[in-house]
């Protein structure tokens, strides 16, 4: 079938550029004397984790708002929920106190991690499986308490037509940060601190005995798992549950008179929207290694709005380039412009601390302004759409 | 007692300054059916250049000139960033109103180096009176007299003027007042203005009482009054300053309580709990009127 | 053979205006019916109020013989209410379905301003109608467990699109076909519901007189071929009078004569609530 052969394809295109970061984020071990820029501390690390971060929430974003329209703005609430989630269940019990010890050690004397190496050993391979397994659950379960909090939240707030569904998951999301920072919670919350101590992208680094590193995976992993959620997202969207997303973003009476519950769709699309979110919270927080309530700011859910913006709202594929193009800009490739630069002996007029972000604004105006279909539209990039746009070959017109 | 009577005072004098912001949310959504998000920035930047301004001219100078240059600013957002956007789908408009609050938060940032900045002490305003046993600023007991003054002022405007009549003509009906000859475009422009100035007015209050202006200052207050205009019913002006003295006075009285509880964190939240009860159990607000959709 | 659709004393009031005024019609099984009336006399309001999209104020609808919707005026309503029989149904229980359940009890439609989704093919426009009663779930549609359904509600929808003569045009964009078209796409979309009451708001409108004979047969034919009861409104009285069994005519909501296409033509009243009572006219 031709469904399937596109499938295959999807899963070869996915593999190789999985093998591809592996190589990359190792090749400076292999091949000595290669540039700065591919040693394991240069800025492009860091940004390619970021954006695999970033592109999972901003495609869960783009699920809600570009597929099924609805204008939430809760998007980082959930991230909340997940990283909170994902901090508390796997900081290993015998850190506990010394994390906790602003409030005299944490009420919730459980971690996954333990549990697992409990069962597999806490070194070699034990370890090594324990940590994979007690990642996985507790990435889950990050998302499912998201998911469940959607659902209590989507009850009364989905009732909401556009505008005030804004502000009223924007309002959530707020709630949400102010619980978490409450002091009273501090035995489970740690209050307005940090939790940390919990497994980050390094500890799946590959270290031999005597702790040097024989193979990096802390750029895999967040690539490996964001890839993951994304395919099922897409997988969604493409489903009988996709195109009726789809109808109701287009038209909710239409929809409500073929059939499709408004009600339960929309549901479905927040409850997983912000599962996926939930996720990518729990690698956010693995990311910064620690999850602190303050970092989930309404700033936080605009960011990642103007991504989905930028990509084109409705595409899948331009959530996540332009997620890499944001995160690259603004962690590293406009970073010149936050510090005095000299042409010859001319200083550049402006150029100080934050013109980076004025600058960044500008262009994010500009294309909402301007460019208000984003980098892709509502099309998607596909391995035999490229074929088509190789030299030589004219892009047949629609 | 006297410390009922200071939380009272300060709750009505901020529920006075959300009020004046509150006015500029529910005027232009009650017309272009939009959260100006950038409000609450643009009410920060009206600090900022209050400092700036206070700082090189005599203060009946900076502060008339702080009122026109946010005016300025609330006018040339409409108009680069809304007037565009006229036709395109409503979650265009809002995503661009988002942008512009990113675009003056940055900008901010880099003016003013991400410092916390002091707001300058302005004379009477900041002098201190006694009131029933307890001291406090002129500005706190000033407040809700001149928001009720601005108010009744701007009632009167759109009850008895023509560029009122045109404005209560655009927010009842946008197409059918474009076809009988309004020129929409100024009366919006009307909207912004009124709304600007009276956040600039809102801003001169709110900081004289406020330790420092840090760029995303304007955050908070801006989604406080927007939830208040909410609460009085989008569109009504009585009705957003009542919600905003509501909301005001509730806040403050968490903010009150006795510390050992530690809720003061929950005096944001509370807000917004407020708002999504409304919206759930009576979204056209005390004030407002329920509209249905046609099919 | 019974009724598919009974509508008895049925109200619908907003604020203080009484669209649909205590309205009692009977649409049998395998008929055509016509409601007619001019504009702004309610009929649209009674469309929708059978389909869920507005509850009714007070009365009953029942839906091959089972009741479907059921209100009394409650609340703020009780003390504004204007028209007649407020206390009839106040014993029974409220019954209030959402539009999609109404269409999954049956129940089709198509809209006067047509309401096709803009971003979708022809042909997704018609298989998003199939959703509802696949055998699926989320995770099983995610996971593809369903590729039989899919496969399934794939053919029907493209059988569908072969008999409508659309079949050509499945991969364009709904809102690119022409005018008679879409309305043709939208009677297929709701046929994609599997039902056995079907609505048609306005089908003719905007059409040609070819184009408007083609749909008298074609509304002849689908009737035959899936079993259907048609219920329709129309202003083009050449299509109602050929098409119709039946025809109620209502006017500022309430109505003014039933009858076979014969009668209604000689009705005095009717003519009056078209053409104006001369008096009026000065």
């Amino acid at each position: 079938m031709k469904q399937n052969q596109k499938n295959y394809t999807a899963f070869i295109g996915i593999a190789i550029m999985l093998a591809a970061v592996i190589l990359l984020e190792n090749i400076s071990a292999i091949i000595p004397g290669l540039p700065q820029v591919f040693s394991p501390t240069s800025p492009l690390f860091t940004v390619l984790k970021k954006a695999a971060v970033y592109s999972l929430v901003a495609v869960s974003m783009n699920l809600l708002n570009g597929f099924t329209g609805l204008f939430s703005l809760g998007q980082a609430g959930f991230m909340l929920l997940g990283a909170y989630t994902y901090a508390i269940l796997m900081v290993p019990s015998a850190q506990k106190d010394q994390v906790y010890y602003l409030f005299g050690g944490c009420a919730f004397d459980f971690s996954i991690l333990d549990m697992f190496e409990g069962i597999f050993g806490s070194s070699g391979a034990g370890y090594v499986i324990s940590l994979i397994l007690s990642c996985l659950i507790a990435l889950i379960l990050a998302g499912a308490v998201a998911a469940f909090f959607a659902y209590l939240i989507g009850i009364p707030v989905l009732r909401l037509k556009s505008d005030y569904l804004a502000i009223a998951t924007l309002g959530f999301a707020e709630i949400l940060r102010a619980i978490f920072q409450w002091q009273k919670l501090g035995k489970v919350t740690n209050g307005a601190n940090m939790i940390k101590g919990f497994p980050t992208f390094s500890s799946f680094n590959i270290t031999g005995p005597s702790g040097q590193v024989i193979l990096r995976l802390s750029t895999f992993v967040p690539f490996l798992i964001s890839t993951v959620c994304i395919f099922i997202i897409v997988l969604l969207i493409n489903s009988s549950y996709g195109r009726a997303f789809k109808s109701i973003r287009d038209d909710e009476i239409a929809a409500e008179a073929m059939g499709i519950s408004l009600f339960k769709h929309k549901m479905l699309s927040f409850v997983i929207s912000s599962f996926f979110a939930g996720v990518g919270g729990a690698l956010f927080a693995m990311y910064v290694a620690n999850a602190q309530a303050k970092a989930f700011t309404s700033v936080m859910t605009y960011e990642i709005l103007l991504i989905v913006v930028i990509g084109g709202i409705g595409s899948v594929s331009g959530s996540v380039i332009a997620t890499f193009l944001y995160v690259a800009c603004s962690e590293w490739w406009l970073r010149f412009l936050d510090s005095e630069q000299y042409i010859g002996g001319f200083k550049l007029p402006l150029l100080r601390n934050g013109f980076r972000m004025v600058i960044f604004s500008v262009v994010i105006m500009v294309i909402v302004l301007f460019f208000s279909q984003g980098i892709m539209g509502e099309n998607e990039i596909s391995i035999s759409g490229l074929m088509k746009k190789l030299p030589g070959k004219k892009e047949r017109k629609q | 007692m006297e410390y009922v009577i200071s939380v009272l005072l300060s709750g009505i004098s901020v529920g006075g300054q959300y009020a004046l912001i509150a006015i500029g949310y529910t005027l232009v959504y009650g017309i272009l059916r939009l959260i100006n998000f950038a409000h609450g920035d643009v009410f920060m930047v009206a600090g900022l250049m209050g400092i700036y301004l206070t700082a090189a001219l005599p203060i009946t100078e900076s502060l008339p000139l702080v009122i026109m240059l946010t005016v300025f600013l609330g006018f040339t957002i409409e108009r680069a960033a809304y007037k565009p956007l006229r036709s395109a789908p409503r979650m265009s408009v809002m995503i661009s109103a988002i942008g512009v609050s990113y675009l003056l938060v940055n900008t901010a940032t880099y003016v003013t180096g991400g410092q916390p900045m002091t707001y300058p002490s302005i004379p009477f305003l900041s002098s201190t009176v006694n009131v029933a046993g307890t001291h406090t600023k002129w500005v706190v007991i000033i407040t809700p007299f001149l928001v009720l003054a601005l108010v009744l002022a701007l009632t009167l405007l759109i009850d008895r003027t023509k560029i009122g009549m045109a404005m209560r003509a655009v927010s009842k009906d946008f197409e059918t007042s474009r076809l009988m000859g309004i020129k929409i475009n100024s009366v919006i422009s009307v909207t912004f203005i009124i709304g600007s100035a009276l956040a600039a007015v809102g801003s001169i209050l709110f900081f004289t009482n406020y330790p420092a202006i840090t760029p995303t200052a304007g955050t908070m207050p801006g989604l406080k009054a927007f939830v208040a205009a909410v609460f009085g019913g989008i569109g009504s002006i009585p009705g957003a300053v009542i919600g905003a003295f509501l909301i005001g006075i509730c806040e403050t009285i968490i903010k009150g309580l006795p510390s050992s509880w530690d809720v003061s964190v929950f005096s944001d939240a509370f807000t917004f709990a407020l708002l999504i009860i409304i919206l759930v159990f009576k979204p056209q607000g005390l004030f407002g009127e329920a509209a249905t959709d046609k099919v | 053979m019974g009724n598919a659709l009974h509508l008895e004393n049925v109200t619908m009031q907003f604020g203080g205006v009484v669209s649909v005024n205590n309205l009692t019609l009977d649409v049998p099984e395998n008929k055509i019916i016509a409601l007619i009336g001019p504009n702004g006399a309610g009929k649209t309001t009674a469309f929708n109020c059978i389909t869920g999209v507005y509850q009714p104020t007070n009365g009953l609808i029942e839906f091959m013989g089972k009741p479907m919707v059921r209100n009394y005026p409650r609340g703020k309503a009780e003390k504004t209410y204007k028209g007649e029989n407020a206390k009839t149904y106040s014993n029974d229980p409220v019954i209030s379905p959402t539009p999609d359940q109404i269409t999954g009890l049956g129940i089709a439609r198509t809209f006067q301003n047509i309401r096709l989704w803009k971003s979708m093919s022809v042909f997704d426009n018609v298989l998003i109608a199939k959703h509802q009663h696949a055998k699926q779930n989320v995770f099983s549609a995610i996971f593809r467990g369903n590729l039989a359904e899919e496969k399934r509600m794939r053919d029907e929808t493209m059988e569908l699109l072969v008999e409508q003569g659309l079949d050509e045009y499945k991969d364009e964009l709904a809102v690119s076909l022409p005018y008679g078209l879409q309305r043709r796409l939208e009677i297929a979309r709701a046929l994609a519901t599997n039902p056995k009451l079907l609505l048609l708001d306005e089908p003719a409108a905007g059409m040609n007189p070819q184009e408007t004979n083609e749909l008298t047969d074609f509304v002849r034919q689908i009737r035959e071929k899936y079993d259907l009861t048609v219920f329709l409104i129309e202003h083009h009285m050449d299509l109602v009078m050929n098409i119709s069994d039946y025809i109620y005519v209502i006017d500022f909501g309430s109505e003014i004569a039933q009858g076979v296409p014969e009668e209604i033509q000689n009705n005095q009243r009717v003519i009056e609530a078209y053409l104006g009572v001369a008096e009026e006219e000065e």
